[in-house]
């Protein structure tokens, strides 16, 4: 199980940047295309989007690295391992 | 002497049930209250937006509305993050008592600010505020009575006593609803929504019940393991650094997020609030139909919280709490391609009642602005065997060449006068479903809210077993505002999102299961997270 919690860690790792990456280009293009057609201002939404979701990612990131360095192999049983 | 004995043991345990009772009873109504108050905006939000915006702005005014009622969720991890360290530091009761007053207070004068009309811009931007403060209370508020509950919960019956806390998001819904229903029935639509109405009935409410809340907290004492915290000197310093600073514990920040609350969050909000958008807004069933049928799926649901409290006390919470993610998954587009089919008028030709169904006479708008552009207003009452009317209302604008002149009919009005004609009729159906379909949509809802009540019940304990004392109010607040107010609070504007990127001029509806993705994207990366990294044993010593 340990393997596939380190193997899951790197997917986790691709897929944060991947996210971010998804969101920016749809962000783009929705914000290029209503612009175009002088539809309803959308912004506003897509800048809350992201930054609302860019920092989740980045923690997204953050446990895929932990995962990846064997940091939940073993969970702590009592609050002296977490102290 | 050992029949003495019992009885003294037998006393001791009945005096420790009541006062667990009564800290459950006191922390419950508190958190019901807060979570009423924070309901009663959306709930109220195509009237909000039409008392606090320019009376032309329409659709913009309702989502700038929806905007501010969504900032109320986005602010709730920094509540969380505000509140939760206070808590860590001054203590678990006079922080959710604080929270309490911020939220009843912000409520009522939401309710106290003057409309548009009377003081212009200063309206949204003071209700704007006051949404914020609300969504920065209810971020303090719930991980403080989580954490009271478990704290005071005796070790095994945590899941089981920290339900009923469970409990209080979805019984605030249905009071907030309750109370809507009530003062808009029993005043009629007209007096409700003007300026001073009704509607804002319920956030005055909020005034009377919270200070009642407020009595029965001041006679609660401190957490019992806070307090052993306190006198020993051993609380945290600084919880934020502790929580988020140091690896050991932000990892299982991050594992409870990623792992339990995110999937949890979407799941919750799928089943309670998307549900009820999708059978009014693409179902196009009638408003208060469509508010009944919650409250009854609510409250046949309402007690698995408890149940499946109690059972996570016995087999553990990782594996409820999964199952109720991985149902969600697989069930959700069945069970709402089901509500389109019960819905939808193609299914039910051979069920039409030609005796009943009307088609009134056509009836004419004078636009009041330009007395050239009228409005052909007509209504089709189609009614079915069954006891379902559909009612269609179709609005056909014309521009005409000269003034429209009352006295001549519509009908044999010269095509020449016309100058335009909308190219599509708009039209507005209002559906009012008949007894088997009506008690079959209240079943698929109440499917949702069990899903609900599975990943949602024994999360709490869950929660609270994870983190130390002196930083759990922090830690546990976080990951939880974050998975609810965010993933879960944006479930109903990205699944409208999503469906509207899938409108087309070929497809002008789009496909309106698209919005179902979002939540089962992220409930499944949450299962896979969940079934790899976390682990079913339950923490019988939260003490540490």
């Amino acid at each position: 199980m340990n393997s596939v919690k380190k193997l899951l860690g790197y997917v986790w790792m691709l897929l944060a940047p991947a996210l971010i990456c998804f969101l920016l280009y749809e962000a783009f293009e929705k914000i290029s295309a209503a612009a175009a057609i002088h539809k309803a201002n959308v912004t506003l939404q897509w800048v809350i989007i992201l930054l609302v979701f860019t920092p989740i990612c980045i923690g997204f990131f953050i446990f895929g690295k932990y995962a990846s360095d064997n940091e939940y192999d073993h969970l702590p049983e009592s609050s002296q391992e977490i102290e | 002497m050992n029949i003495h004995l019992q009885t003294n043991i037998s006393m001791s345990q009945e005096k420790k049930q009541s006062s667990i009772a009564f800290v459950i009873g006191a922390s419950s109504v508190g958190t019901l209250i807060e979570w009423y108050d924070f309901y009663i905006f959306g709930m109220l939000a195509t009237i909000i937006s039409k008392q606090f915006f320019p009376a032309d702005a329409g659709t913009a005014a309702l989502l700038s509305t929806l905007a501010i009622f969504a900032a109320g969720f986005i602010v709730r991890p920094f509540g969380a993050l505000v509140f939760g360290r206070l808590g860590d530091l001054i203590g678990r009761k006079h922080t959710f008592l604080l929270t309490l007053v911020i939220m009843g207070g912000s409520t009522f004068a939401i309710g106290l600010v003057p409309g548009y009309a009377t003081i212009g811009w200063a309206a949204p931007i003071l209700v704007l505020i006051l949404r914020l403060l609300q969504g920065l209370a209810l971020g303090g508020e719930y991980g403080g009575a989580a954490t009271y509950v478990a704290e005071h919960a005796p070790a095994g019956q945590r899941g089981f006593w920290t339900s009923w806390i469970q409990t209080t998001a979805t019984l605030g819904l249905f009071l907030a609803l309750g109370v809507i229903i009530f003062i808009r029935s029993s005043q009629g639509v007209e007096k409700f929504s003007a300026e001073w109405g009704g509607w804002r009935y319920p956030f005055w409410i909020s005034l009377l019940l919270v200070g009642v809340s407020i009595l029965i907290r001041m006679r609660m004492s401190e957490s019992p393991m806070f307090s052993k915290l306190k006198t020993e000197g051993k609380t945290s310093v600084n919880p934020l650094k502790e929580s988020f600073g140091h690896k050991a514990n932000f990892k299982m920040v991050l594992l409870a997020l990623f792992g339990a609350v995110m999937g949890q969050g979407v799941v919750w909000y799928t089943g309670q609030f998307y549900a009820q958008s999708f059978i009014e807004t693409v179902c196009k069933v009638e408003f208060i139909q469509s508010r009944d049928l919650m409250l009854w799926a609510i409250l046949m649901a309402t007690p698995c919280f408890v149940l499946f409290g109690w059972l996570s006390d016995k087999i553990g919470r990782k594996w409820i709490m999964l199952f109720g993610m991985l149902a969600s998954i697989l069930t959700y587009r069945p069970i709402y391609k089901q509500f389109l089919a019960l819905t939808n008028a193609k299914n039910r030709i051979e069920k039409i009642d030609l005796s009943k169904t009307v088609v009134s006479p056509k009836k004419v708008i004078i636009d009041k602005k330009d007395n050239t552009k009228i409005y052909v207003v007509q209504h089709f009452d189609t009614a079915y065997t069954d006891g379902a009317v559909f009612k269609y209302t179709k609005t056909d604008t014309l521009q005409l060449s000269a003034s429209y002149d009352p006295s001549i009919s519509i009908d044999s009005l010269s095509t020449k006068l016309i100058l335009s004609q909308s190219a599509k009729p708009n039209v507005v159906i209002e559906k009012t479903m008949d007894h088997s379909t009506y008690w079959s949509l209240i079943w698929l809802v109440f499917i949702q809210i069990v899903y609900v009540t599975m990943v949602y019940g024994p999360i709490a304990a869950f929660l609270v077993e994870m983190f130390p004392t002196k930083i759990r109010y922090t830690s546990m607040s976080l990951p939880y505002h974050i998975g609810n107010g965010v993933f879960g609070g944006l479930v109903p504007f990205l699944g409208t999102l999503i469906v509207e990127f899938t409108k087309s001029s070929a497809s002008p509806n789009g496909d309106v299961l698209a919005g179902l993705w979002y939540p089962i994207g992220v409930a499944s990366v949450c299962f896979v997270i969940g079934l790899v990294y976390l682990t079913n044993k339950i923490d019988k010593n939260v003490m540490d």
